[in-house]
């Protein structure tokens, strides 16, 4: 058998047989993988800097502004 | 910058900084807890020490499943709360994380499956070789974040780009053995380590004060406790490096943690003691109720000289001109003169005005190293919250002494096999897991809370760090976040309970 089948048997089998606590456990993580980047990501956390300006210019100029002295 | 959004920015940072370290000790310390067991079921063959390693190995994947991720907020909030702040790190945090992510992806991901799923799949050899990996790639990956905040604590290896407000990386190796980085790291992970240790000792505890799987627990109990001595004793030393770095880098940490307000040659360590809440570094109000002090040892630690003299904080704020130190007021007019040319020089370069650009630049240059100072209005506003610094500082140093005493009386009373009727020892091992955790966060307490109001020690402080968002965003953000942590720390809790009743097979 080559290696990559060996590998795919390997996760293959091992979720096929996984026990009660592993699935919760997994259900669990795709849950919050979704909250997290599906709902926290998108509608609360926005990357301020790449959303407001368009180019590392203006995003640097509005830096140098907040950070020195008026 | 609005008080109340740097607030909420800072409580948000913290909660879920916290939250994260909750899942992430018990991963280090168990992981390579693990792995030692199964070198013994390797070396010997014993299939009790097989099932000893299984047991554990869901335990830790429990914890690893629920935890995996969390740290990824921390990264959202870098974007939308702290732009100002990550836009001037700039590329310092972009190698170390990048790494981060394609090792814990990598070794992490592809040889926790074998570990999981491997024990029938692969040589008993390949299959040991994975754990170790596994243990490995988690404290490795845990190395870059915490590289990240040992730059963070004493930025060095960069230049600041004046054009693009931006840290560039200058020596990618100076940034990686930053000593306060490595002291970081080692003090952290084996914290870790400690408590893993703490969780195996009590959970086998709890098994024989409940008169089940007794041997299992004594075999598991001795491999804890060992590997908890080992590290505790690794912990003193990373702290004792670790404290004499604070004495270099960040010399108002170190007296906020000991709550020194007058510097002092000889300067003894505050072993217990009880603050005096009203004492300020500008009255004369006698900063203790009580302290036991253990002579010379706080000079000692900062400066490896018994006599030395260790700056307090009134010595910070108003300079000691007979031992050489700068008063805040003149790093201010430092910092302000910093912030000043940077701001002209950008004017001068838009205006083509060429040779005063660079006469500012000089300017700049010159005084970059206190820029951070020229954001604050009085000086004493660079000294941080004595009173929580001092109390988790004294708190976590007392732990880690009683966890050593811990784990000793564990093995003493294993040898002499009469640790099944040592019940008081039992039930405090038992109750330890908690305190062990709460070890860990009062580190943390002292790391960050001590380092206050600094974002980047002497560069930018946490006020001009936060991006201009509304705070009822950060507050609404900030209870969704702790719903979601608590609800995935109950989960974590209850599926560990009951995995932990089941026992092992």
């Amino acid at each position: 058998m080559n290696f990559f089948k060996r590998v795919w048997n390997l996760y293959y089998e091992g979720f096929k047989n996984m026990g009660p606590v592993g699935k919760k456990l997994w259900l669990i993580i795709l849950i919050k993988l979704f909250i997290m980047f599906a709902i926290l990501r998108l509608f609360f956390f926005p990357d301020i800097l790449e959303e407001n300006f368009s180019s590392d210019k203006e995003r640097s100029d509005h830096i140098i502004n907040e950070i020195s002295k008026p | 910058m609005e008080e109340a959004l740097v607030d909420w920015s800072r409580a948000q940072f913290a909660l879920t900084a916290m939250y994260h370290w909750l899942f992430v000790p018990l991963t280090l310390g168990l992981s390579f807890i693990m792995a030692i067991m199964e070198t013994i079921y390797v070396k010997t063959g014993n299939i009790k020490w097989k099932k000893t390693t299984q047991f554990w190995m869901t335990l830790f994947g429990i914890n690893f499943a629920i935890g995996v991720a969390t740290g990824i907020i921390l990264e959202f909030e870098f974007g939308t709360n702290w732009s100002n702040y990550s836009w001037f790190v700039g590329d310092i945090f972009g190698a170390p994380l990048a790494i981060e992510g394609i090792m814990a992806f990598f070794l992490e991901s592809a040889f926790l499956a074998v570990m999981f799923f491997g024990w029938q799949k692969v040589t008993k050899k390949f299959h040991l070789t994975a754990t170790w990996l596994v243990a490995l790639g988690a404290n490795l990956s845990a190395l870059w974040i915490l590289v990240a905040n040992g730059w963070m604590q004493n930025p060095v290896g960069m230049h600041f780009n004046p054009e693009t407000a931006r840290n560039e990386m200058g020596n990618f190796w100076d940034v990686l053995l930053n000593p306060t980085a490595v002291d970081k790291f080692l003090h952290t992970v084996s914290s870790g380590y400690v408590i893993g240790a703490l969780f195996v000792v009590g959970v086998s505890s709890w098994y024989i004060l409940k008169n089940r799987h007794i041997r299992f627990a004594k075999r598991s109990m001795v491999v804890g406790a060992v590997f908890g001595v080992i590290s505790s004793l690794f912990i003193v030393l990373t702290g004792d490096s670790s404290g004499h770095h604070v004495a270099q880098t960040q010399p108002m940490k170190l007296a906020a943690m000991e709550g020194l307000y007058e510097g002092q040659e000889g300067a003894g360590l505050v072993a217990i003691g009880v603050l005096n809440p009203e004492k300020e570094v500008d009255n004369d109000k006698d900063p203790f109720y009580f302290k036991v002090k253990m002579p010379k040892l706080l000079s000692l630690l900062a400066e490896r000289d018994a006599d030395a003299f260790v700056p307090g904080m009134e010595d910070l704020v108003y300079g000691n001109t007979q031992q050489g130190i700068l008063s805040t007021p003149k790093k201010m007019e430092k910092g302000d003169r910093a912030l000043t040319a940077l701001k002209k020089y950008n004017e001068a370069e838009e205006a083509g005005k060429d040779s005063l650009a660079s006469a500012h630049l000089e300017t700049f240059r010159a005084n970059y190293p206190f820029m951070g100072y020229g954001y604050f209005d009085q000086p004493q506003e660079t000294v941080p919250p004595v009173g929580l610094t001092f109390y988790s500082f004294h708190v976590m140093v007392i732990l880690g002494f009683l966890f050593v005493l811990l784990f000793l009386l564990v093995i003493w009373f294993n040898l002499k096999d009469t640790i099944l009727q040592k019940r008081y020892l039992l039930v405090a091992a038992t109750w330890a897991i908690p305190l062990g955790y709460l070890a860990s966060m009062l580190g943390w307490v002292v790391s960050e809370v001590g380092r206050q109001p600094w974002t980047i020690q002497d560069l930018l402080p946490v006020g001009v760090s936060t991006s201009h968002i509304s705070a009822s965003h950060v507050q609404l953000t900030f209870w969704l976040f702790a719903a979601i942590f608590t609800i995935l720390l109950i989960a974590e809790i209850s599926i560990m309970v009951r995995q932990i009743k089941i026992g092992p097979k």
